[in-house]
């Protein structure tokens, strides 16, 4: 369907498109960060070092864009066709809602979900002088507080964030490269979002003891507005196509125990016929078996 | 005395052994939820308000001994996932990751399976499976191995070739490199036309498009005609009776209000048809015995009771009153409530409905 307009006359454009369409096990979510048309320098700081964390799955446009994406989202929507981003993250400043970020998510190009929120305490990564953990290193999110499950606007802005900071999905990590955390507090009408550099030190037996060093950037956010899709337009963006399922093995099963059983399927047997053991008196001789079919050809029954 | 000592030596080592456990071991009231494929600890016990409504320097450190303890908690599940040393002995220690179970959703809706080209139904019908060919071709004029096509092609540049034969039954006057040009440029349009065909099928077999697009004369399909066809017939005075047909029509179109039911059989057909119906049906009204056959009839009645009934007290218990007077009470069973129920449905499909 991506080639009715124009064939692509390359391999490499053939390759981008294919890259773009819809598949049954998804590439990682690309982020885009937007600065509005009067993003202040917080604002500012803050895109850039979301962009930090989030390289290389993200996009930092470095000219402003006057949009408004509460009141409309077609330029958004654009922006995400051309760059292939399901994620944004637009900030802007003005009187009334200073300091503001609007994060989303999209869906099929269209906007799923929108959330804005407002900064009010920021440290950056570079007003913090320690050492930093490298780029790309896949965050362990920790999210406390019991108004993320009670409120709904709350758990959809738990969703928003653990899409958002994600990372790609691996089938396994190493263990001593468990370096980031990005620990979410939801207290009192207010998120604060702080990130830790994880310091393993021994303790006496195998798991290390967890020493947190402050680094990278710290918010302290409200939520304002949202814009949340609607609930069925939410369980299609959610639904897994059947490909996606695990296989059932058959006839292999588990018990209770951790014991696992097979089945093997037998024809039937004629059970006079079984051999239990080795009995050296029943085993066909070849007289016997010259006896057997003398009465049908006789050959030579004696030697003259 | 020995057994003392035993016994002191092992408290001894469990002391030792819970001492450091204490290190790594965090009291929570609720315990937390992981996900740990997706390296997530989502933990639901209350964090201290009172806490940390206070000044800075205070809050980072609540929040931070706070994230300590839940990071501890993560690590220790991530640590107790089946790793191994990957690359050898003297490699990282990497761990397993299961499957993660937050449900996030998706980017692009899944992909829908594409409605199979004219060729593919053919060779499907017919049995042709593909045969796999190789990506080289041995040339016998340059004694190598050569594309099958594409730059440098065995068999040569065909752009090149400076001899066409004539073939048997074709006229020599006929020039034959205009011929082989056109038909190149014939075969190219035609693939590209059915190429164009099976991504328009495609398309609207994904999208269910509404059966009455018009597109203008020249653009339309084969099946766009005939429904326009079968409009433009029917849009007569007479609804079409004495339309003249086409030598190859249908004689008979198949009917819009289709099916058994609506089907009536003309005035003047079938003489013979008519005359033994009709004698089939004197005969019927003159017999003695019933056309209704009475056992039969009362045996599917007393199936379908016996079913309803199955099905109603799935459950729920049985009157006292018996068939006929649970039946009888059925219509009007429990006024007040399907009185009441009555009164708020309307209400609720009218706000629902819009």
């Amino acid at each position: 369907l991506i080639y009715c307009c124009r064939k692509p006359k390359t391999k490499r454009a053939k390759r981008f498109l294919e890259k773009r369409e819809p598949k049954l096990n998804e590439n990682t979510k690309n982020a885009m960060l937007i600065k509005g048309g009067n993003a202040n320098l917080t604002v500012t700081e803050v895109l850039k070092d979301i962009y930090a964390v989030k390289k290389p799955f993200a996009v930092l446009y470095k000219r402003k864009n006057i949009t408004r994406p509460f009141e409309d989202q077609t330029s958004l929507e654009f922006f995400s066709k051309k760059s292939d981003c399901s994620l944004f993250l637009f900030g802007s400043h003005n009187k009334k809602r200073p300091n503001n970020l609007v994060i989303g998510r999209m869906f099929d190009y269209h906007v799923l979900d929108m959330i804005e929120l407002g900064v009010e305490k920021f440290v950056s990564l570079k007003d913090i002088k320690n050492s930093k953990c490298p780029e790309g290193t896949k965050p362990m999110l920790i999210f406390a507080g019991d108004v993320f499950d009670v409120n709904e606007e709350y758990r959809r802005l738990k969703s928003l964030l653990i899409d958002f900071f994600r990372g790609p999905t691996v089938p396994s990590i190493r263990l001593a490269g468990l370096e980031y955390v990005l620990h979410f507090t939801a207290v009192d009408g207010k998120i604060y979002m702080r990130s830790y550099k994880v310091l393993l030190k021994k303790s006496g037996c195998k798991i290390p003891r967890i020493e947190l060093e402050e680094m990278g950037p710290s918010l302290d956010l409200v939520m304002r507005r949202t814009h949340l899709a609607s609930d069925d337009l939410y369980k299609l963006s959610l639904k897994q196509p059947k490909g996606l399922k695990p296989k059932k093995k058959k006839n292999i099963s588990h018990d209770v125990f951790g014991t696992t059983y097979g089945r093997i399927h037998m024809q039937k047997q004629d059970l006079s016929k079984l051999l239990t053991r080795k009995m050296k008196g029943l085993r066909k001789r070849p007289a016997k078996k010259s006896a057997e079919d003398g009465g049908t050809t006789p050959k030579k029954s004696k030697p003259d | 005395m020995a057994a003392v000592r035993v016994e002191s030596v092992l408290a001894a080592a469990e002391e030792q052994e819970a001492e450091k456990r204490r290190s790594i071991t965090v009291e929570k009231e609720l315990e937390l939820e992981y996900d740990l494929g997706n390296l997530l600890a989502v933990d639901r016990n209350p964090p201290p308000a009172a806490a940390l409504r206070g000044a800075g320097p205070r809050r980072e450190a609540l929040l931070q001994a706070l994230a300590r303890d839940n990071t501890q908690l993560l690590v220790s599940r991530l640590w107790e996932l089946p790793a191994e040393r990957a690359g050898g002995a003297g490699g990282p220690l990497v761990a397993q990751l299961p499957e993660p179970t937050f449900r996030l959703p998706r980017e692009k809706p899944p992909p829908k399976p594409r409605p199979p080209t004219r060729w593919e139904q053919f060779a499907r019908l017919k049995g042709i499976r593909r045969k796999k060919k190789t990506s080289l071709v041995w040339d016998e004029q340059a004694k190598e191995w050569r594309r099958r096509w594409g730059y440098r092609r065995a068999g040569g540049d065909p752009s090149r070739a400076w001899l066409a034969e004539v073939p048997a039954g074709a006229d020599p006057e006929e020039d034959q490199f205009a011929r082989l040009r056109r038909e190149k440029r014939e075969r190219v349009a035609r693939n590209e036309l059915n190429r164009l065909r099976n991504l328009a099928r495609a398309h609207r077999a994904g999208r269910a498009v509404p059966a009455a697009p018009l597109h203008p004369t020249g653009h339309q399909d084969r099946d766009e005609l005939r429904r326009v066809a079968g409009v433009a017939r029917v849009s007569t005075a007479s609804l079409g009776r004495f339309q003249p047909r086409l030598p190859k029509e249908p004689a008979e179109p198949p009917s819009r209000s289709g099916g058994k039911k609506r089907r009536f059989e003309p005035l003047l057909g079938n003489l013979a048809a008519e005359r033994s119906r009709q004698l089939e049906l004197l005969r019927d009204m003159g017999s003695k015995k019933p056309v209704l056959d009475i056992t039969r009839a009362v045996n599917k009645q007393l199936r379908q009771e016996e079913a309803e009934a199955a099905a109603a007290n799935k459950g729920k218990k049985q009157s006292k009153r018996g068939k006929r007077g649970r039946r009888q009470q059925q219509p009007g069973r429990s006024g007040k409530k399907s009185g009441a129920r009555r009164q708020q449905k309307p209400a609720g499909g009218g706000t629902g409905g819009r």
